[in-house]
């Protein structure tokens, strides 16, 4: 009955090798092929399974913000290589081929907008960008939008994806981690909400400092997310890890995140929350 | 004080004290005045051990600050201060023994201080592991942080850590939780705060101790957001490229003075804090008294507005024409 089964079977990529690969996409998580508009609709989330493919900023930006009220902030803001740190590439030449490829000048869109009417500040990590690794810039810019949230009161809202520390920015890749989380102290202490929203994937040292600080902590379903990376602890234990390891449900069980929360409910939650932490905050009835 | 283990550069200098160590015991038992040879050997020993420890790649200062004879946070705690009493556990898991805490006296006066212990030999290193520690080190940490809060006394911490540890039990209690709290309950702090940092400062797991109103560095450690060979491993592909590594992270205590991150290196003896316990704790004794009193004279939102100032300029970058507080320009090497 090899016929009748294959019938039900959903077409695969091996049947679909001939399509043009740029109007579908095959999900991770189930291996159902999928039209790539029709991704794009559900926030690129398998309406199948529940995956969720890794999305660019903008979608982000979208999910975040009322539509057109998004002001981006600190757009020249560039690496200044303090160190003229070379590998087998100069940095400087990776920072420019990250630059020319996303559009931005570092790791991280940072901004003012409304989110149903609510004035937030919004930061969004590029994975794209040198593996969304925080060096001096990705540093700044998040200082900053601190600090403007606490000048306005608004509540802040960042979006983490990353590598970790930028290591061509040396011991100031590390000391971003203190200069985030110093803002936060200040933020912490003048009562404004911060919502910290893990993605896929979060490790190293924007994990140890900013997005595990969040007063609630976001993650979006099946997000690596934790400090030392899964190859390291690997190659450190000779073990392999057990499965679902650090992922955002390995962080709910063991208590390090509020929610997991899918991509297509972050928008709600979001609101939601930040209505019943903020005084007065529009649409509170 | 043995003379072995040794690095490899430090050879010469082991011959030249066991010489000098063969010509006391002649002296001593055959009556032999040996005081010319004598002085002659140490003053021999001093300018090898000045030109040799003066002269240190960055991969031999990594050595040098991973020296198996380099005194540890212990060692320090009876000798740089008085009445040390250990206090233990986070009050939730269990307690860390790579991370040692509790009060003693600084020239008389009360003081917490904080640390990262490496064990001496493999079992006791086992009992340390290796200097990296578990969520709950970083949370008796900040238990005790705040209990020195509570009695308005000074915090001071030692840094000498490989890193956080890499390991399924650190990620299930959360240790990037447990370094972030650290981070941001240290910036808030009332009462002042010294880090210093006396053997590695690795990546997160150093930072965890380091969010304080001075820092300083023994002048043979080293802090690094990533060990050389990691570093090397990831950005040469092949741990082999560690010296380079090391030389590009400008992690000696000399660059991260000039990148304005530290606020005073303190002198080590000739041959290094290995060679002289004793002559190093004391130093670190002048350096934070000094820093201190100088800290105790502020007001304590003075005191954290000028700590949090301090980590906000922290960085490099240029902002369009207009160039950062931190520093703009390529320093020079
Ligand atoms: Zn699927």
């Amino acid at each position: 009955m090899a016929w009748f089964r294959k019938e039900k079977t959903p077409l695969r990529a091996d049947d679909r090798r001939d399509l043009p690969s740029d109007v579908f996409d095959k999900c991770e998580g189930c291996g159902e092929i999928l039209y790539r508009d029709k991704l794009a609709q559900n926030l690129r989330v398998c309406p199948k399974c529940g995956y969720h493919f890794r999305v660019p900023v903008a979608v982000y930006l979208e999910i975040f913000s009322d539509p057109g009220t998004f002001q981006e902030l600190d757009r020249e803001v560039r690496s200044a290589d303090p160190l003229n740190f070379v590998d087998l590439k100069p940095y400087r030449a990776r920072l420019n081929a990250a630059q020319k490829k996303t559009g931005r000048g570092d790791a991280v869109v940072t901004g003012v907008a409304t989110l149903e009417g609510i004035p937030i500040s919004l930061g969004v990590m590029d994975f794209a960008f040198i593996g969304g690794s925080m060096g001096s810039v990705v540093g700044e810019k998040i200082a900053r939008l601190g600090r403007r949230s606490a000048d306005d009161n608004r509540p802040l809202i960042l979006v983490s994806a990353s590598g970790g520390a930028r290591m061509m920015e040396g011991i100031y890749s590390l000391m971003q981690m203190a200069k985030t989380a110093t803002m936060l102290a200040r933020l912490h202490e003048a009562g404004i909400p911060f919502i910290s929203v893990l993605t896929d994937p979060t490790t190293g040292g924007v994990t140890a400092s900013f997005a595990m600080l969040g007063d609630v902590n976001l993650a979006e379903p099946g997000a690596l997310v934790g400090f030392a990376g899964p190859r390291v602890i690997e190659e450190t234990i000779k073990q392999e890890l057990p499965e679902g390891f650090q992922r955002s449900e390995f962080l709910l069980e063991h208590g390090m995140v509020d929610l997991v929360v899918d991509r297509r409910a972050l928008r709600e939650t979001t609101v939601r929350l930040l209505r019943l932490l903020l005084a007065a905050a529009p649409g509170d009835g | 004080m043995p003379s072995t283990p040794h690095l490899e550069f430090e050879r010469d200098l082991v011959e030249i004290q066991e010489k000098i160590e063969s010509l006391l015991d002649l002296a001593e038992k055959k009556g032999i005045d040996v005081a010319i040879e004598l002085r002659e050997l140490r003053s021999k020993l001093t300018r090898l051990q000045e030109d040799t420890f003066q002269n240190l790649s960055a991969i031999e200062q990594v050595q040098v600050a991973r020296h198996p004879r380099r005194p540890y946070t212990l060692d320090y705690l009876v000798r740089t201060f008085t009445d040390w009493m250990e206090l233990h556990g986070d009050r939730a898991f269990r307690d860390d023994a790579a991370m040692v805490g509790g009060w003693a006296r600084l020239e008389g006066s009360p003081v917490m201080v904080l640390g990262h212990q490496k064990g001496r030999d493999m079992k006791d290193n086992l009992h340390r592991n290796f200097g990296m520690p578990h969520p709950e080190g970083y949370r008796k940490a900040l238990r005790l942080m705040r209990m020195a809060e509570k009695f308005g006394r000074p915090v001071i911490t030692l840094i000498d850590t490989p890193g956080a540890y890499p390991g399924i039990g650190a990620e299930k209690r959360g240790q990037a939780e447990a370094i972030a709290t650290n981070l941001r309950e240290m910036a808030r702090l009332q009462v002042p705060t010294i880090s210093v940092v006396i053997g590695e400062g690795g990546s997160g797991g150093a930072l965890a101790l380091g969010v304080t109103d001075r820092i300083l560095m023994l002048e043979h450690s080293v802090y690094s957001v990533i060990s050389p060979e990691g570093c090397a491993a990831i950005l040469w592909r092949s741990a082999e490229y560690r010296d380079q590594a090391a030389a590009a992270l400008k992690l000696t205590s000399r660059d991260l003075l000039r990148l304005g991150v530290v606020d005073e290196v303190i002198g080590e003896p000739p041959g290094g804090a290995h060679s002289d316990w004793k002559a190093t704790a004391d130093a670190l004794r002048v350096a934070l008294v000094g820093h201190l009193e100088d800290l105790k004279g502020m007001e304590a939102q003075e005191r954290r507005q000028k700590r949090w100032g301090k980590f906000e300029a922290l960085g490099a970058w240029v902002d369009g024409e207009m160039a950062g507080p931190g520093r703009t320009g390529p320093l020079k090497a």
